[in-house]
């Protein structure tokens, strides 16, 4: 597993791909936390990064499909894939090392965030007024939310050959996921079904461990949710006729 | 017998591409699989190798089956698919450490260097795999399917689109590799079969039309040679 692993993530960090998603995706970051004035922390007042952790999740959207769409579409296409599946490798250990590969970049890209929150920590009045664990919590809840929109991502990689439709489909996926379900939930004439289509969804979820309290519900939900579409990945990789 | 292959079919939708096809190959021997376009060659390879699962039969590689025991297989086996697709965007030589680490090899860097020397690739080794010629290309494909030194190997058409320099240094190389290996290669030009091969099996329309010793094949079909024969054989369409 740890040679597909480093393979997938030397061709990531080899390709411009990869450094221009991660890049719009702090520039937005940035933008929207200190520059326009509806989303600003120094418009709205309160040295906080609620409105950050809120946002993220919109940004990962798009950001992570656009990372895990060539995962297997790729090769598909250019019909590397046999390469891979005659060597000495179980299927398994393919899909977990390009998983994780794709993981670690979404991490990369979170990583230069923490200056936001050393950024906010020094703005507060008085000096470190915030919240460490619930920041913590959200970091957390956003690796979570990460590892599940990754997981969709690869799936919809491996049901296509073409790399656009990959990441078509997974975004929307991924927002049906992280916000349809509530909005479902609201529908007048649902409502029986509202607390258990909430549970469904990505957003109470998140929101609940990003208030700082890790709850094995939520982490039973992130990991069935990933094992899910890793499985059903599984199942399109064995039925290729390519 | 390092190959057994019984009642081999691969059925898609409406076709039939491999039609219950049996055959053994042993070590040390050298097998040409010829036919037509279309003939079924690459999928009855694919169905060699695990990549393809058949829809009936079964494909035993050193006694093991190909089917129950993937893993173990790909050890014993090199591949070289049609085409020769690689990772372009990669350098020959970290291209095939890669691969040696999926085999978990031992003094990994020492065989991708013998590697290296035994394809010829020493003056392109440090070029990215886009870069290279065709020819080349072909080189890194054959490295990728005997830098484990494996007991059987799988080459479909590997000579294809080779200059006539190139296509000796290959044949040679597949020669020696012949020696103490089983080796099934495809191919669709006859010298080559004639320089190469001790034993021939022609495939047509999904099934064997020929299998034996290329010298019996010679004799039973009287003064043609190997090009004359094969198109007698492969002429007839049923369909």
């Amino acid at each position: 597993m740890y040679a597909v692993f480093k393979r997938e993530l030397f061709s990531l960090l080899n390709s411009l791909m990869a450094y221009i998603t991660i890049g719009v995706f702090l520039l937005a970051a940035g933008l929207l936390l200190w520059f326009f004035p509806d989303t600003s922390i120094l418009d709205y007042g309160y040295a906080d990064l609620n409105g950050f952790f809120s946002l993220v999740p919109f940004l990962f959207l798009f950001l992570i499909p656009a990372i895990t769409m060539r995962a297997f579409a790729e090769e598909r296409r250019e019909g590397t894939y046999i390469l891979l599946a005659s060597r000495p490798l179980t299927d398994w250990q393919i899909i977990l090392g390009k998983y994780f590969a794709c993981l670690l970049i979404v991490a990369f890209a979170l990583l230069p965030t923490l200056i936001y929150v050393y950024s906010v920590y020094q703005l507060g009045l008085p000096q470190g007024n915030l919240d460490s664990g619930a920041t913590i919590g959200a970091y957390i809840g956003l690796m979570f939310l990460g590892a599940a929109f990754t997981a969709i991502g690869i799936f919809l990689s491996s049901v296509t050959k073409n790399q656009v439709v990959a990441f078509a489909i997974a975004v929307f996926i991924c927002f049906i996921a992280y916000s349809g379900f509530d909005a479902v939930a609201k529908i007048e004439g649902l409502s029986f079904l509202e607390s258990s289509l909430s549970f469904l969804s990505i957003n109470a979820h998140y929101t609940s461990v990003s208030r700082g309290v890790l709850d094995t519900r939520d982490l039973v939900y992130f990991i069935s949710m990933i094992a899910l579409f890793l499985g059903l990945t599984r199942y399109a990789l064995g039925g290729r006729k390519w | 017998m390092s190959i057994k292959v019984q009642g081999l079919s691969k059925t898609y939708a409406k076709q039939t591409a491999v039609n219950n096809i049996s055959f053994t190959a042993n070590s040390g021997r050298i097998v040409g699989f010829l036919g037509p376009n279309g003939a079924g060659k690459s999928t009855t390879m694919k169905m060699l190798t695990g990549y393809l699962q058949p829809s009936a039969g079964s494909v035993e590689l050193c006694g093991l089956d190909v089917q129950a025991q993937p893993v173990a297989i790909k050890k014993l086996m090199g591949y070289l698919p049609e085409h020769t697709p690689l990772y372009t965007d990669m350098y020959v030589q970290e291209f095939l450490s890669f691969v040696a680490s999926t085999y978990g090899l031992q003094n990994a860097d020492e065989k991708v260097k013998q590697t290296i020397q035994k394809v010829g690739l020493q003056a392109e080794q440090h070029k990215k795999i886009a870069m290279l010629s065709k020819g080349y290309k072909q080189r890194v494909g054959l490295a990728q399917a005997i830098i484990h030194d494996p007991q059987v190997l799988i080459l479909d058409e590997p000579t294809s689109g080779l200059d006539p320099n190139q296509l000796t240094d290959i044949r040679t190389l597949i020669k020696t590799l012949g020696k103490d290996k089983t080796v099934i290669l495809s191919t669709h030009i006859m010298q080559e079969v004639e320089a190469l091969c001790d034993d021939v099996i022609i495939l047509h329309q999904g099934k064997i039309v020929a299998n034996q010793s290329l010298d019996s094949l010679k004799n039973e079909q009287g003064d043609f040679s190997l090009e004359q024969i094969f198109r007698k054989l492969t002429a007839s369409t049923t369909n």
